[in-house]
């Protein structure tokens, strides 16, 4: 009997014990490491939108593998890459290796993502880019696909995308100024920060712009730290400019957007001025930053996808602001979970296939990957969106009815006053 | 062209003058290479911004704040971290440097990494010759001169003025002759400091205010003081508009180039060393000094 009892014991411990190890292997969740510059709004937004996805996704079940649900945990990782790009290539080791997360979504510099997709590809680790524009990073897939293949970039479309929104978008201005204001070729300043991923931009302006029927006046290359910018703004005065063609993204945008305001120059800006993307550029330019237009990815009111307002309204609510587009960690949390629950596992290698064929909703619109990895570009797919700032309110008011898209809660571009002063 | 240049010349070269004058200054006098010199005019920038946005101060009062806690916080930093090892000139440096890195960290977790803008005290523009300024920029030209005659005024009639000349001429006579040396050079990094400070609270309203707003200035700052000479006030003057001029002719003649405005300045302050090692102004290196 006693000996009876015991085998009992014994059993129901075994069963207990593999209880507890059944449970616990359900539980240990998928880690991914969320890498950006935190003290910076870039990296803010990128740890804010993988909460929001992480939140949602956790409080559904978690990801399911197989036949188990994990739930997701994500681990902040400081890259520092505003101001140091070895910072950013050592908290990528550390995230590996010490953190051992399973996945790594992120980064925004691009010379500092070059240096951190490398050692992700070391590791054979899916880096899933959440930043980053330069084209390098996904023709490095297509030239060495066995090393790079790990590599997907969400957000931005790369920079010969982001190009071509700029034409659409100078293209929808232009009209406006001869229409408004009857100049029939209007002049354009290009005015683009000394960086790497600027020089296709440039030299496609330099190229496109004559064939658009308007006239490049110049080109001004300042620092992307710049804190002073008058000298360039007299001479694109002096020039008589119409149009301020950006492509900044450092601190430099706010100076150019804020100088403008205050010495009432009688030009437009637009192109891509990343810091005009942020909140806080209102309050950066002392309310002196009227009428500067950038591209964007969201905007507020503006529906992309049934997913967008959900999304950026459940940000605003959380975070008491709108997102920029390092949010799109929120998308790329979604991605990486359908990948993973179509392929049951976390492998990725056996990943890779899967990822490359994903066809997604997001909240930027919808994502499906191009032979580089790159978001497919275009309408029906991920277009960006182009905003104005308009008294404090960002604005987006492109794609207005650019090849049969017009998002709704667009609205209209409008033309700074001191600028009718030049109509004819 | 040319007015532009001149113009523009004219209003950077003042916010220059204001840096590198005060950092020249506490050179000459206790041979100091202050480098957290523009670290305090970051410092005096924030606490306007601080004062005004977020504590909702009056303007004038904020502006003074600023410039005296920067000042006391500059004589708090002399007396612990420079006045100790002050005989090892690179132990000096090192420490100037460890303290500037200390306000930018500070500064970054306070504040973030945000870029923040201070609301202009004088709203609005004019042409001058052609030229648009903003009354920003010609209230910035109208203190850089009252804050560099105040300064001149301090040096050559005042009591302080004359013992930090005499220490600036002959540090171990002056101590001889019974002058506090230590005390002299303290009051000197901290009428300094306030130069930097009311640069700092002056170009708040047309820079950007973030926690590397100090790194740009002080490679701009030294190429000037070398190019004056260092230790020489005069010197740093001239230097400082030369400097600003070079910078304005450049974006104006090279506009694809205009990233280039701050090699160029330290190309100039390259070369001055390597032809005259002194500066435009500056007294030859003198074993006894």
């Amino acid at each position: 009997m006693r000996r009876r009892m015991r085998a009992v014991l014994v059993a129901v411990s075994a069963a207990a014990a593999l209880m507890v190890t059944t449970t616990q292997a359900a539980e240990k969740p998928i880690k991914i490491g969320i890498i950006g510059p935190m003290a910076f709004v870039q990296g803010e937004n990128h740890w804010a939108g993988a909460e929001l996805a992480r939140d949602e996704i956790n409080k559904a079940g978690g990801i399911k593998v197989g036949s188990q649900k994990h739930p997701i945990e994500i681990v902040k990782v400081d890259s520092n890459e505003i101001q140091s790009v070895p910072d950013a290539t050592n908290a990528m080791e550390r995230a590996l290796t010490q953190d051992k997360v399973d996945f790594v979504i992120g980064g925004f510099r691009t010379e500092a993502v070059l240096a951190m997709q490398d050692v992700a590809m070391d590791y054979k680790k899916i880096f899933l880019g959440v930043g980053a524009a330069h084209e390098q990073l996904g023709l490095r897939v297509q030239q060495n696909y066995d090393r790079y293949k790990y590599w997907f970039r969400i957000a931005p479309i790369k920079s010969g995308d982001l190009g071509k929104v700029l034409f659409a978008g100078l293209g929808a201005i232009a009209a406006q100024i001869r229409n408004d204001l009857g100049k029939p070729v209007p002049k354009v300043a290009i005015v683009a920060e000394k960086a790497v991923w600027v020089e296709s931009i440039v030299k496609a302006a330099q190229d496109n712009l004559p064939k658009m029927k308007m006239e490049v006046v110049g080109v001004w290359q300042p620092s992307p730290v710049a804190t002073d910018v008058t000298a360039e703004l007299s001479a694109i005065r002096r020039a008589g400019a119409d149009l301020v063609f950006t492509a900044i993204s450092g601190p430099v945008g706010i100076v150019m957007g804020r100088q403008m305001g205050e010495l009432q120059i009688p030009a437009i800006p637009f192109g891509i001025n990343v810091e005009a993307q942020k909140e806080g550029f209102w309050q950066a330019t002392a309310g002196k930053g009227n009428y500067v237009s950038t591209l964007d990815t969201y905007g507020e009111g503006v529906e992309i996808t049934p997913q967008t307002l959900p999304f950026v309204n459940a940000f605003k609510k959380r975070f008491g602001k709108p997102p920029t587009y390092t949010a799109s960690t929120y998308d790329a949390m979604y991605a990486l979970r359908a990948a993973v629950e179509t392929a049951g596992t976390i492998d990725a290698d056996k990943l890779v296939p899967v990822l490359e064929k994903t066809d997604l909703v997001g909240a930027a619109g919808r994502l499906v990957f191009d032979k580089l990895h790159d978001p497919v570009f275009g309408p029906g797919y991920v277009t960006g969106l182009a905003v104005q700032w308009q008294d404090g309110k960002k604005v987006a008011f492109w794609p207005n009815n650019w090849n049969g898209v017009t998002y709704k809660g667009v609205q209209t571009f409008k033309i700074p006053p001191q600028m009718m002063q030049k109509k004819n | 062209m040319f007015q532009d240049i001149l113009i523009t010349g004219l209003v950077n070269g003042g916010v220059y003058a204001l840096l590198a004058v005060g950092f020249s200054l506490i050179f000459g006098v206790a041979r100091i290479v202050n480098i957290a010199h523009t670290a305090f005019y970051m410092l005096a920038a924030y606490l306007v911004y601080a004062f005004l946005n977020i504590a909702g101060l009056p303007l004038l009062v904020s502006v003074i704040l600023a410039v005296g806690l920067v000042t006391a916080l500059s004589m708090v930093c002399y007396k612990l971290v420079i006045e100790p090892v002050r005989e090892y000139e690179s132990a000096v440096l090192i420490a100037t440097i460890a303290l500037a890195l200390i306000f930018q960290e500070s500064l970054l977790l306070t504040f973030g990494g945000n870029f923040l803008g201070s609301p202009t005290l004088i709203a609005g523009n004019m042409d001058v010759a052609g030229v648009r300024v903003t009354y920003q920029q010609l209230l910035t030209i109208v203190v850089v001169a009252l804050v560099l005659a105040g300064t001149w005024f301090l040096l050559h009639k005042t009591r302080l003025g004359l013992a930090i000349r005499a220490t600036a001429n002959d540090l171990e006579v002056a101590n001889l002759m019974g002058m506090n040396v230590g005390r002299i050079a303290m009051y000197t990094v901290a009428i300094s400091v306030a130069l930097a400070a009311i640069a700092g609270v002056v170009v708040a309203p047309l820079f950007v205010v973030d926690p590397l707003m100090w790194l740009a200035p002080l490679v701009t700052m030294l190429a000037i003081v070398v190019l004056g000479g260092l230790g020489s006030l005069k010197g740093s003057l001239i230097g400082a508009f030369i400097i600003a001029y070079v910078e304005a002719i450049t974006v104006f003649t090279v506009p694809a180039g205009s990233f280039l405005k701050g090699a160029v300045a330290l190309s100039i302050m390259v070369v001055v060393l390597l032809i005259r090692p002194e500066g435009l102004f500056g007294v030859a290196f003198e074993e006894e000094r």
